[in-house]
């Protein structure tokens, strides 16, 4: 690390010349961090904070391939896992893997409870 | 404008009010996405991730109690967004609200913008406190009266009712955008609006809903080589033509929509040199500006990343005036804030109604406040345990080594699942509104 920053260290005046030199020898905190990830996850990409984040950001939201495959998904989560908003109740009649009839799909409306700011 | 000390020793500030649900299981839909006083002050709306907006309204002073300013109580309820699914794509979209802005107040009715990820609504918020009675072929219960047993008639007359709040959606402003919005901001000319997404801004006239305009677009032709995204944008406070967005690279961009249609080139660009020889891996992350404010004067602008806020002179592009080191204890913590998403936090920020104080959230329900004029910042917490009616806040101090002082907490006992993001002051008091993951706390200083 000392040696990277031999090259590149700006002019500056005494004071900051003198703290530059101990951080030469501490490494900033946030270096450390930065070896301290690279440790864990040696295979991180060189543009961190570049397309792959980036993308990742822009396709927030997107799940499925396709509307099959999101109605797939939908039917395979109402069989076997409750949704948040569905009562205790509800949740003994769904079980297994039989097929959901509309009577039987618990309606996702979780958002149409007031909220309870206004309680 | 009261209590000019600001965050230093001259304010104390009191628990007033919370709001919200005290059970600590917590249903997403209640967590709170977006809080704003509106321009008198007196109404306070919030939305939530289950695309809610509850609107508080002060109530008048009372007589009786010239110490205490009023209470905001509910006004008004109602189901801004709904969970939509995009066939076309395959996206959910989420109904959580991000945004909302209040549109200055014109005539007896209230207006204001709220946004999700793909959709602005405009809403009008209206009493009804009376009613007519009266009428000569309708009964009292609205049933049609035979017209041949009319015999004499009458004027009908208005009286008064109990106050009925009303909300209705106006305006409906879809399909404008293939990313996902982080930014409404309306224009001062109170006719137009902005709406940012991460890679373009549109311009809207508030009467028309079938087209916007294009004011920025900052994709790339190839998609692979996208290096940074829009992450937010306000028009300026009383010029306008002129408007800032933010990047994820920590740059601010002014553009004066005068120069031309498209405004890809910027007027202006604020970025702050960087050593390079500190640059480290999470250097471009902890820039990305999450909030971007300018203050009511107009002058300044202020930004928000994840570790400090910084107040810039809209005359000086070179660096910051001022910056303020919001929880620096966690450069040490990047690794573990990486790991759990935390470094991505989207922290707001805000100014008092003098620009002289600037605030802040922070994890363990911390909040910050900074007075930039007495050069004083001051650490708060939002917590159930000091909400005694007008208790007094005691300030909160983080322990960052050595031997951790009674009533310090050290930094690897902060509950970084509470996070304070939203906040908002009040236009002319020292009132603020402070959102948790699921309640709103409201604090005033002491008269």
């Amino acid at each position: 690390m000392s040696e990277e920053m031999e090259g590149t260290r700006p002019a500056t005046d005494e004071a900051t010349h003198k703290e530059q030199q101990i951080d030469d020898n501490v490494i900033s905190p946030e270096k450390a961090e930065e070896v301290k990830l690279k440790a864990r996850y040696p295979h991180l990409g060189a543009k961190p904070g570049g397309s792959d984040l980036l993308r990742k950001r822009l396709q927030k939201g997107q799940k499925f391939f396709d509307s099959g495959d999101y109605n797939m998904a939908k039917a395979k989560v109402k069989n076997k896992q409750q949704l948040p908003a569905v009562t205790p109740a509800e949740k003994a009649e769904i079980t297994g893997d039989h097929i959901p009839t509309p009577q039987d799909i618990p309606q996702r409306k979780p958002s149409i409870v007031a909220s309870k700011l206004a309680g | 404008m009261a209590g000019a000390g600001g965050g230093g020793n001259d304010v104390q500030w009191c628990f007033s009010q919370v709001k919200g649900a005290i059970d600590d299981d917590v249903a997403e839909a209640d967590i709170i996405s977006t809080v704003e006083f509106n321009h008198s002050g007196e109404l306070l709306a919030t939305g939530d991730k289950g695309g809610r907006v509850v609107i508080f309204q002060q109530e008048l002073e009372s007589k009786n109690q010239p110490q205490c300013r009023g209470e905001y109580n509910v006004y008004s309820t109602f189901q801004s967004h709904e969970p939509e699914f995009d066939y076309l794509k395959s996206l959910e979209i989420e109904e959580k609200i991000n945004k909302i802005r209040w549109l200055p107040q014109k005539n007896a009715a209230q207006f204001l913008l709220s946004t999700n990820d793909k959709t602005i609504k405009l809403w009008k918020i209206s009493e009804r406190d009376k009613r007519p009675e009266g009428y000569n072929l309708k009964e009292e219960d609205g049933r049609y009266r035979d017209p041949t047993t009319v015999t004499t008639l009458r004027v009908p007359v208005f009286h008064p009712m109990d106050l009925m709040v009303e909300a209705s959606p106006r305006r409906v402003f879809a399909n404008a955008h293939t990313y996902h919005i982080n930014s409404i901001s309306v224009n001062s000319d109170c006719e137009t609006y902005l709406s940012a997404d991460d890679l373009r801004i549109n311009l809207w006239n508030l009467e028309i809903t079938d087209h916007s305009f294009n004011i920025v677009d900052i994709k790339p032709a190839n998609m692979e080589e996208l290096t940074e995204v829009i992450t937010a944008a306000e028009f300026h406070p009383n010029q306008c033509n002129t408007f800032v967005y933010s990047s994820s690279k920590g740059t601010i961009r002014l553009c004066d929509m005068r120069v031309s249609a498209l405004c890809d080139q910027h007027s202006k660009l604020f970025e702050e040199p960087e050593d390079p020889s500190n640059r480290s891996f999470f250097s471009e992350i902890i820039s990305s500006i999450s909030d971007v404010k300018f203050s009511h004067s107009g002058r300044y602008m202020m930004t928000r990343d994840y570790l400090t806020v910084k107040i810039w002179d809209l005359n000086m592009e070179s660096r910051p005036v001022e910056t303020y080191q919001v929880h620096e204890y966690l450069r040490s913590k990047l690794c573990s804030l990486y790991e759990n998403d935390c470094i991505f936090d989207k922290f707001e920020c805000c100014w008092n109604g003098n620009d002289s104080v600037v605030m802040t959230g922070s994890y363990n329900n911390f909040f910050r406040m900074f007075d930039r004029g007495y050069r004083q910042d001051v650490t708060l917490e939002a917590s159930r345990e000091s909400s005694k009616p007008r208790s007094v806040l005691k300030p909160r101090k983080v322990c960052t080594g050595g031997k951790r002082k009674k009533d310090e907490i050290s930094v690897d006992s902060l509950d970084f699942n509470k996070k304070i993001l939203h906040t908002a002051w009040h236009p002319q008091d020292n009132i603020i509104a402070v959102a948790t993951t699921n309640n709103l706390y409201i604090f005033q200083d002491k008269l």
